[in-house]
């Protein structure tokens, strides 16, 4: 038992050595994943804001300027630029210079005080359709609120939906990210590590030294966790303080809990490493091979789109994605108080897909023995 | 030896390798499929059917009609309740986005003119939360006119487009808004920062890290020889596989091609020289694999995918994060590929682009002759 002991820490140690000796390598784990929270935290917005618009009136009357005038004022207007031609139009739109053109006919304005119907013509880039869409939303807002003036005072609405948003009550989509990149941020690191782990050993060629040392397999697996355990746990709780007390946003569930939730993700990732690193022959291999297991495990996560909105199947798939499980934990505890139940239900598929990559891991490792 | 023979020689050595090793061929062409496929079908930007719950407190003919009303929406998956509690506890744990709560007073307040819906959203997943609450009150509104237009209380006043402005919008270049035509050809980027940057940097690293790299260079080639043959074989192994994206972005997904090949060529030789120029510097910096890859991940792959403007607008980002954007060269590429797909040859676009690029290119370049000259020395 002693000696087994004794084993397992001077295992642990050596790979800690391992990851940690290189000054390099200490600064590569430890700043980047700090910086990435900042820098993509501000940059992964869905919001459309500050967009340029160009404007082709023809009409030069007094509606198309308050139409002209309500766009200016608008918070999500950055710039208008005016267009005199079509082929102004057409060449504003092709080289990008702005998302979209809102053009009038001659007789807009005629028709406006007429009382006849009246159409502002919008063109929008779909080369950039998210954005596009979003906004002829608001292209469609502004033109009807200056509609709603015409008519003079406001027909009384019959009924209308009042909207509460709860969890983040001004939607600001930084509460989103935050916790979402604490998820992916915590996979990049610990992949690559772990990913490196056997692989490193291979091609250095210690890692036959290591199968002639009294280690057992489940030692010499333990000693490759240990690390990347402990370097996913200090990164989320770096993320853990500066989140609420550096970005302001609110962490209202149970710490106990996330950390729970956080060491069963761990091991599940740390597994899919371990098996990547053991099926690979040299570092390179083992990167690659890291590099083509974490873009899909990020994209099915339900980060850069909703999982709802993927075809059945695809959702099925993402079951199988740590990622996918563990961003619900996070968004929950930071933001909606989720309460232990429904930790524990995105919790045990953790579980299941730890058992399995570690379980195949020793497998792989057991039979590369032979 | 001539210096043709010299570089060809080289050449065939790393050819070799790259040929010899399945991982490089793997991420070649393995990679382009499997990318294409996760942004042709996972990353879904157009909302699909999204689930609520409506809280039904009154009883009332009106309120069931709604119900009927918010059931037959192609946008939402109605799970139907009499009181809220139950429905808080499904928004938590995420089973539904949005509770649609129909207050006890519905019916008469409709009887007496119009009543108010109140909608809770999950705020937690802003985007979905704002399309909840658009799409129940459109829900709510096109209910109510219908049934005043029943009521026979067609008011004049209620006619949309008396004296009203609508405005008609059309969408260049994508009619249909199918986000798979801009996140395909986005994805190419991806693929060829994976080439030009990841791959580079790690198998030029490599050479340092074994010490022969130091034994190449005491060997009589000159540097630009040296360079040369380490950056074209990846070179053309991005053309190769900037091809296959292609054809398979054309012929599975679907999404038009209206360009010229040879203006995406051209664009795609000018994002190597960046690309490779980086990987480069990236493992001719470091020299050791494993600093070589974070560095890679961290300069090249995270910002090709969330600086770009390939998944986010760039206009929308802080102004800060906006100056640094342009540091990224992918950046220059995104605009380029999505026009040379769904506009045409734009080369009012594509040249100050591509010269951005290749500037960024001479830089790597230049920094990488200078840091090697300073190791060996």
């Amino acid at each position: 038992m002693n000696a087994a002991a004794g084993r397992l820490r001077s295992m642990v140690r050596k790979e800690f050595l391992a990851v940690l000796r290189d000054r390099r390598s200490r600064i590569t784990l430890i700043l980047p994943p700090i910086l990435q929270l900042v820098l993509f935290g501000f940059a992964s917005t869905l919001e459309v804001k500050h967009v340029t618009l160009g404007v082709y009136d023809r009409d030069h009357g007094a509606w198309s300027q308050e139409v002209v005038d309500s766009l200016a004022g608008s918070p999500n207007v950055k710039r208008l630029v005016r267009l005199d031609s079509p082929r102004a139009v057409r060449r504003a739109i092709d080289d990008r210079d702005v998302i979209g053109v809102v053009s009038f006919a001659e007789d807009f304005s005629a028709n406006v005080t007429a009382g006849r119907p009246a159409e502002v013509q919008a063109v929008l880039d779909g080369r950039r359709s998210n954005a596009s869409q979003i906004v002829g939303g608001y292209l469609n807002t502004i033109v009807a609120a200056v509609g709603a003036q015409v008519r003079g005072s406001p027909a009384p609405a019959p009924g209308s939906t009042l909207a509460t948003n709860w969890f983040n009550p001004n939607l600001d989509y930084l509460w989103f990210t935050m916790p979402a990149l604490v998820v992916t941020i915590a996979a990049l690191s610990v992949l690559s590590i772990t990913g490196q782990s056997v692989a490193r050993e291979r091609e250095l060629g210690t890692f036959d030294q290591l199968l002639v040392s009294p280690l057992r397999i489940h030692e010499i697996l333990a000693g490759k966790i240990a690390p990347a355990l402990a370097l996913g746990l200090f990164n989320a709780s770096v993320y853990l303080v500066l989140i609420p007390f550096v970005f302001g946003i609110p962490f209202t569930g149970s710490v106990l809990m996330f950390y729970l939730a956080l060491c069963c993700y761990l091991t599940a990732l740390i597994g899919a490493g371990l098996l990547v690193s053991i099926l690979s022959q040299t570092q390179q291999q083992a990167f690659l091979g890291t590099f083509l297991i974490v873009v899909p495990l990020i994209l099915l996560s339900g980060f850069s789109a909703p999982v709802d909105n993927m075809p059945a199947w695809l959702q099925m798939v993402a079951q199988a994605d740590p990622l996918k499980h563990f961003l619900i934990v996070s968004e929950g505890v930071f933001l909606k108080s989720m309460p232990a139940r429904d930790v524990l239900a995105n919790t045990w598929p953790l579980v299941v897909i730890a058992a399995v990559t570690l379980t195949g891991s020793g497998l792989f490792f057991r039979s590369r023995l032979g | 030896m001539s210096d043709a023979r010299r570089i060809a020689a080289l050449l065939v050595k790393e050819s070799l390798q790259i040929v010899r090793d399945p991982s490089t061929l793997l991420i070649a062409f393995g990679l382009p499929p499997l990318l294409l496929f996760l942004f042709g079908y996972a990353i879904n930007l157009d909302t699909a059917r999204t689930h609520i719950g409506l809280a039904l407190l009154d009883r009332s003919e009106a309120a069931q009609s709604l119900a009927t009303a918010f059931g037959h929406s192609r946008w939402f998956d109605v799970a139907v309740r009499d009181s809220v509690a139950p429905l808080k506890a499904d928004l938590i744990s995420g089973r539904v986005r949005g509770i649609v709560v129909v207050p006890l007073d519905f019916g008469r307040r409709t009887a007496a003119g119009g009543a108010d819906i109140q909608v809770i959203t999950d705020g937690s997943i802003p985007n979905t939360a704002t399309f909840v609450a658009a799409y129940a009150e459109g829900v709510r509104a096109s209910w109510a006119a219908a049934r005043q237009a029943e009521g026979g209380a067609t008011i004049a006043a209620a006619a949309p487009g008396a004296g009203g402005i609508s405005v008609s919008t059309r969408y260049w270049f994508n009619p249909e808004m199918t986000s798979r035509f801009f996140l395909v050809p986005g994805s190419m980027a991806i693929v060829l920062t994976m080439i030009g940057t990841l791959l580079t940097s790690l198998i030029i690293a490599r050479e340092w890290e074994r010490g022969t790299m130091e034994a190449l260079m005491a060997t009589p080639i000159g540097m630009g020889e040296f360079i040369a043959s380490k950056v074209l074989p990846y070179f053309f192994l991005g053309l190769g596989s900037a091809i296959v994206c292609t054809v398979l972005a054309v012929t599975v997904f679907g999404v038009p091609f209206r360009g010229s090949p040879w203006a995406l060529l051209a664009i795609v030789s000018a994002f190597m020289v960046p690309a490779l120029g980086q990987g480069l510097f990236i493992s001719a910096a470091t020299k050791s694999q494993f600093v070589a890859s974070q560095i890679a991940l961290l300069t090249a792959f995270l910002p090709a995918l969330l600086l770009s403007g390939f998944l986010y607008e760039i206009s929308s980002m802080p102004a800060w994060i906006q100056v640094l954007t342009y540091c990224v060269p992918v950046r220059y590429l995104i605009p380029l590929l999505q026009s040379v797909f769904l506009a045409g040859d734009i080369w009012n676009l594509f040249l100050p682009n591509m010269l951005a690029m290749l500037g960024f290119g001479a830089v790597f370049f230049y920094l990488t002759i200078r840091v090697t000259h300073r190791r060996v020395a």
